[in-house]
């Protein structure tokens, strides 16, 4: 197979074993072409790319801008915020004048899970979910496993532990899928009150001990505390959390082997990780950043790729 | 399929050491020349000639790169079967350099049109030429001609030149394919 089995990237969900196997191994040249001293490819230069923002990013809106520049596509940013969402108009009609401006392909973040999804079943462009409230964050995923598969050499066989905030955590259900189709053990760990009901379902070890499971993984994936999603009090104090389950130099250092630290980012330095682990060696963070642009040109070329102009 | 042998052992290797000794011509020591061969047959040639001017000239250092040009094809999007990119290896600089471009068949010129788009990500060359083992000739799309030609051949556009290497396919030999 050298091209995806779905002409959208919705979730982890949706993707074959080889279809992760191909964006990785296509993130590869990727990753040597923005090493070059001209990082830029014409691939792209025919296509045209909308980046929808419903909600505020980063990373992840930065890293798809550089992506598809270094592609070549031509591109159009929207920001909810800025925009005549504010003024009530829904969902589809925004797309729809988007797309009545020749637009090939959408990269959408949104609030609300399932919304890249609902997309995709009313209008013709190719939809990349950029996040998706609780739900999924594929190309985070990708990037992460694309991480752990540079530092290791493969996936397959590794320990990955997901710490923290699972229940609003859309990084961490991408993550699991990903990282289980790719033959790696997932294990998560948190406080009872941040745990998906059904999180056994996935098949994934749970761990409410921190130490536990720092001694268990080969990988740690620490996530943030997401305050901006919480309706009620999950745990009484971020101290309290940041004492349970934030990972500090002592922790780590008391381990009996060394393991690779990850983080999907923003960082709350001194909440589930400390600055000095953080910024350590065994922290591959700022590489994920870099990883990420790789994969996700990956994905936008494979994606273009499948879908000819004539 | 009707294979017709166009060239094969010893007379491969000679042309091999032909094209080297009119590399050396222009080239010298090749103290300011690089050669890259292009993904994916392209590679085994330029391998093939490092080692031969190795022999001929044992005190040259010969620096050599292979350069996929996948991402660079005017044809993505516009056609049936997906590209598929291969790595690029180039640790060296091209900026002021002179680049011998190698690749074992020239036909359209379109890989090379897009292989010299792809170089130029790595810096600007004093000067490019082109080495290829089959021309096939009259069947040029674009106004492109190589420098060294190891042989020449005329085929019709629905034929296929396919070279063989010893080292993938145990032996070194030319042919003219024909789909009956």
């Amino acid at each position: 197979m050298q091209q995806l089995s779905n002409r959208h990237l919705l979730g982890i969900k949706d993707l074959t074993e080889n279809d992760i196997q191909l964006i990785l191994e296509t993130a590869d040249n990727f990753k040597e072409v923005i090493n070059r001293p001209i990082k830029k490819v014409p691939s792209l230069r025919d296509v045209t790319i909308a980046n929808i923002f419903f909600e505020n990013s980063t990373r992840t809106k930065l890293s798809f801008e550089l992506a598809q520049k270094r592609l070549s596509a031509d591109i159009i940013n929207f920001a909810a915020s800025s925009s005549s969402v504010s003024k009530g108009e829904t969902l589809i009609d925004t797309v729809n004048n988007i797309l009545a401006m020749k637009v090939d392909m959408i990269v959408m973040r949104h609030p609300y899970a399932g919304a890249g999804i609902f997309l995709s079943k009313h209008i013709n462009a190719q939809i990349i979910n950029a996040g998706d409230g609780a739900h999924e964050h594929p190309t985070q995923a990708l990037l992460d496993a694309f991480s752990i598969r540079q530092k290791y050499g493969d996936v397959a066989g590794k320990k990955v532990v997901i710490v923290g905030d699972i229940l609003h955590s859309r990084v961490a259900l991408s993550n699991i899928l990903c990282l289980q189709k790719l033959g790696a053990e997932v294990m998560v760990c948190g406080p009872t009150t941040l745990m998906p009901r059904y999180i056994k379902e996935l098949g994934v070890k749970v761990e409410h001990n921190l130490r536990k499971a720092l001694n268990w993984c080969d990988v740690a994936n620490m996530l943030r505390i997401q305050l901006e999603r919480f309706e009620i009090k999950y745990f009484p104090s971020i101290r309290e959390y940041s004492m349970m389950y934030g990972l500090n130099k002592q922790i780590l250092d008391s381990l009996d082997k060394e393991i690779t630290i990850m983080h999907p980012g923003p960082i709350n330095r001194g909440v589930e990780i400390t600055s000095d682990v953080a910024d350590s060696k065994q922290s591959i963070i700022l590489e994920q950043v870099e990883n990420g642009v790789a994969v996700r040109m990956a994905v936008m070329y494979l994606l273009a790729s499948q879908y000819p102009l004539v | 399929m009707l294979h017709k042998p166009l060239l094969s052992s010893p007379k491969f290797d000679l042309t091999i050491k032909r094209l080297c000794y009119q590399l050396i011509e222009n080239h010298n020591n090749f103290s300011n020349t690089v050669i890259i061969g292009l993904q994916p047959r392209g590679i085994y040639l330029a391998n093939r000639i490092k080692e031969e001017l190795s022999k001929i000239l044992p005190k040259a250092h010969i620096d050599c790169g292979d350069l996929d040009i996948t991402f660079f094809r005017d044809d993505f999007r516009r056609r049936e079967s997906p590209l598929v990119p291969n790595a690029t290896n180039i640790n060296f600089i091209i900026e002021g350099k002179k680049v011998i471009l190698v690749d074992d068949v020239l036909f359209t010129g379109r890989t090379i049109r897009a292989g010299m788009d792809a170089m130029l990500a790595y810096g600007r060359p004093k000067k490019v030429e082109l080495l290829v083992l089959v021309d096939r000739r009259y069947s040029r799309e674009i106004p492109i001609e190589p420098d060294y030609i190891g042989i020449q051949v005329d085929s019709i556009a629905s034929q296929n030149v396919r070279v063989s290497w010893k080292e993938t396919e145990g032996t070194d030999k030319i042919e003219l394919i024909t789909e009956k």
